[in-house]
């Protein structure tokens, strides 16, 4: 019996002693906690994993230099494989088990809509990675979101077009999710900008010929510019097909194709290609006068050094997610109240990312302008800006 | 007249692609009544393969042998250790094991390789050939004549050869074709080593026009298999015309009337066909005896 009992004591003393050791660290450092959930794998994973490493990496540096106002962040990162039900369940453990005091992530719009009502019960601020207009039209109290969106990229291309004088335009847009989403917002602004859309053609997300479509629009009387809105193979494609059948008119294709695959895809049908893009994209081409240049090319050189990968704008949204949320707590004076926090957020001025320059209020949870994005064009296999001024 | 020549040659660039691909169900068909829905995954893996063993440093004729000697090892494994442990189910649970090893490739090459496009240079540069006021690439010729030798090299060899006719008699009545002496793992096994090395070779060459990645087998298989329906499946000239008609049905529908319901237009067709004619066009009529 008293061996036994003697026993048990040592027991319970060493058990103490163990959770002494473990739980010690952690109550005394008080972490913040900054939940997310990404698709780091599935279809969207190429969005996610950058997004993800970005993440980790500047939440570490963030402590490496002693936290925001001396406390220090924990990332908790859940993947939910661009499955809108496994977000919801996540944004649920991140609320209730979790308990983090603001949430940065959904790479989808799908998974951030499916978050959006968990967060706005719990009063939790949320800032989104998604492209998607319905996460932040109309406004939701405690939704913000870092990427451009569809429409921004519709109007850089329709005031470029205007200051080329070409009004009377053609679209060939995918069938997929962003194509459709880019078509329908352009067809929306065109009168705004006095453009007519005289034609439209799709293609399906496997086609690997577009020629009859192009022959379509080729054939249309009076068209002056072409606009392909897609994503994926498809954009690569209606290049080549667009320059086999030898048509005049410039191509404008959209954001979704801003990068250095497009041009290895399309080859040299690519060159006179116009299209919008972020600043991050062409990091080394900007002018030393442009406010974006050091931030942009800092976060190319952290992220390309850190990952050997290279650069997307994905991870550029998560940057700068992220740093508009530290960066609210410091005026907020921690994490500690979440109202103050979103009210913080929510005042967000002058805030030069990645992505363009943020100026947030009560009716704008985007912040950007068309400033964000720059019309480049390609020339010999390379991106080229096009001046703000002139054509 | 232009338009119309512009349709039917874009017509006849996705047909000959489907045609390639549909060429690859062929003989293990013939083989073993399975329709092999991994078989996008082979089309998949010799463009890939040629692209990243290519990027290695190794020459790209070099490249496209090692790559289709590669996808012929995946077909025989696959063979070997996923089909022949099945051996005596039913024709349908074969086809369910290569649905699922359809899932497998796609996930191994996303590792393996990676998630974005890549494309391969054409055989004989990408200036467009003029005809009748329509411009067609040379790379889609390319392909329709690679369709056309494999066709004849198939036919020659299922009619003309011994192993051909092997592989025939196996498909027909695996039980007598054991009792006569014929090694029918073997002539299994083979059908897929060969429709394997078809596939990497409709993959190299569809590669400068489709352009390829890790997922683009899911729906080339898709469209070769409706392509190998309408031909008759298990007849090679049959996916040839399968495929030439899908792809201008294709074309034809969306230059003359919409190109959103291209696709429907295509199938619709196809439905009709095999309603009046269920073997498909070339395919035998064949009786099940119960």
């Amino acid at each position: 019996m008293t061996s036994c009992s003697l026993f048990s004591v040592k027991r319970v003393a060493a058990a103490a002693v163990v959770i002494a050791m473990v739980g010690a660290p952690s109550v005394a450092l008080a972490q913040i906690k900054i939940g997310s959930s990404l698709s780091v794998t599935g279809p969207a994973s190429f969005l996610g994993d950058p997004e993800k490493k970005t993440l980790e990496m500047y939440v570490d540096e963030i402590n490496k230099k002693g936290g925001i106002n001396g406390q220090k962040l924990e990332l908790i990162v859940y993947d939910d494989g661009g499955d809108a039900n496994a977000a919801r369940t996540f944004a649920t453990r991140l609320v209730e088990d979790d308990k983090v005091a603001a949430v940065i992530g959904g790479t989808t719009t799908g998974a951030t809509m499916a978050m959006i009502p968990v967060f706005e019960e719990a009063q939790v601020p949320f800032i989104s990675l998604a492209g998607g207009i319905p996460i932040v039209e109309p406004v939701k109290k405690w939704v913000f979101k870092t990427p451009h969106t569809d429409k921004m990229a519709c109007e850089k291309i329709f005031a470029d077009l205007k200051k080329r004088k070409l009004t009377k335009i053609a679209i060939i847009s995918g069938t997929g999710a962003f194509g459709k989403s880019m078509h329908n917002q352009c067809v929306k602004i065109a009168p705004k900008y006095g453009i007519t859309i005289a034609h439209e053609e799709t293609y399906g997300p496997g086609d690997s010929d577009m020629t009859p479509q192009l022959t379509n629009i080729k054939n249309t009387p009076g068209i002056q510019a072409v606009l392909n809105t897609g994503f994926g193979q498809g954009p690569a494609i209606v290049t080549r097909n667009y320059r086999q059948l030898a048509i005049p008119q410039p191509l404008y294709q959209s954001h979704g194709v801003a990068s250095k695959q497009y041009i290895q895809l399309a080859g040299d049908a690519a060159n006179g290609v116009r299209l919008p893009a972020a600043a991050l994209l062409v990091a080394n081409k900007l002018p030393n006068s442009d406010k974006q240049k050091p931030v942009v090319t800092g976060y190319t050189k952290a992220y390309e050094g850190k990952t050997k990968q290279d650069v997307s704008t994905f991870g550029g949204h998560a940057y700068d997610a992220l740093m508009i949320l530290t960066e609210a707590a410091k005026r907020a004076g921690g994490f500690k109240d979440k109202a103050k926090l979103r009210d913080q957020i929510e005042k967000t001025k002058g805030f030069i990312g990645t992505g363009g320059v943020v100026n947030m209020s009560p009716t704008n949870h985007v912040g950007l302008d068309q400033s964000a994005f720059r019309m480049l064009e390609i020339k010999n296999g390379d991106w080229v800006l096009v001046p703000e001024s002139g054509s | 007249m232009a338009e119309f020549l512009q349709f039917a040659f874009s017509g006849l660039t996705v047909g000959a692609v489907y045609a390639l691909v549909a060429l690859g169900f062929t003989l293990i068909y013939n083989a073993s009544d399975v329709i092999n829905f991994a078989q996008g995954e082979f089309v998949m893996i010799g463009g890939l393969a040629t692209v990243f063993i290519a990027a290695a440093g190794i020459p790209l004729p070099l490249a496209a042998l090692l790559a289709v000697v590669a996808a012929t090892a995946v077909g025989l494994a696959l063979y070997r250790f996923a089909i022949e442990p099945a051996r005596g189910a039913s024709a349908v649970s074969l086809i369910m094991i290569t649905i699922g090893a359809s899932i497998f490739l796609r996930g191994a090459a996303q590792v393996i390789f990676d998630k974005r496009y890549h494309s391969l240079p054409p055989l004989f540069g990408d200036t467009p050939i003029k005809f009748g006021g329509a411009a067609i690439l040379p790379q889609s010729l390319v392909v329709l004549a690679g369709a056309l030798v494999i066709v004849v090299l198939l036919w020659t060899f299922i009619e003309r050869t011994l192993f051909g006719k092997a592989v025939l008699a196996t498909a027909a009545n695996k039980l007598a074709a054991r009792l006569v002496g014929i090694d029918t793992r073997r002539t299994v096994g083979f059908s897929f080593a060969v429709s394997a090395a078809i596939g990497a070779i409709a993959g190299i060459l569809i590669t400068p026009i489709t352009l390829t990645s890790y997922n683009i087998g899911t729906l080339l298989a898709l469209k070769g298999f409706a392509a190998a329906m309408l031909g008759g499946i298990g007849s090679a000239l049959g996916a040839v015309i399968g495929g030439l008609l899908l792809g201008l049905l294709e074309a034809f529908s969306a230059g003359y009337l919409s190109s959103q319901y291209k696709d429907a237009v295509a199938f619709i067709v196809i439905l009709v066909v095999l309603f009046a004619r269920p073997q498909g066009l070339l395919g035998r009529a064949t009786v099940e005896r119960v």
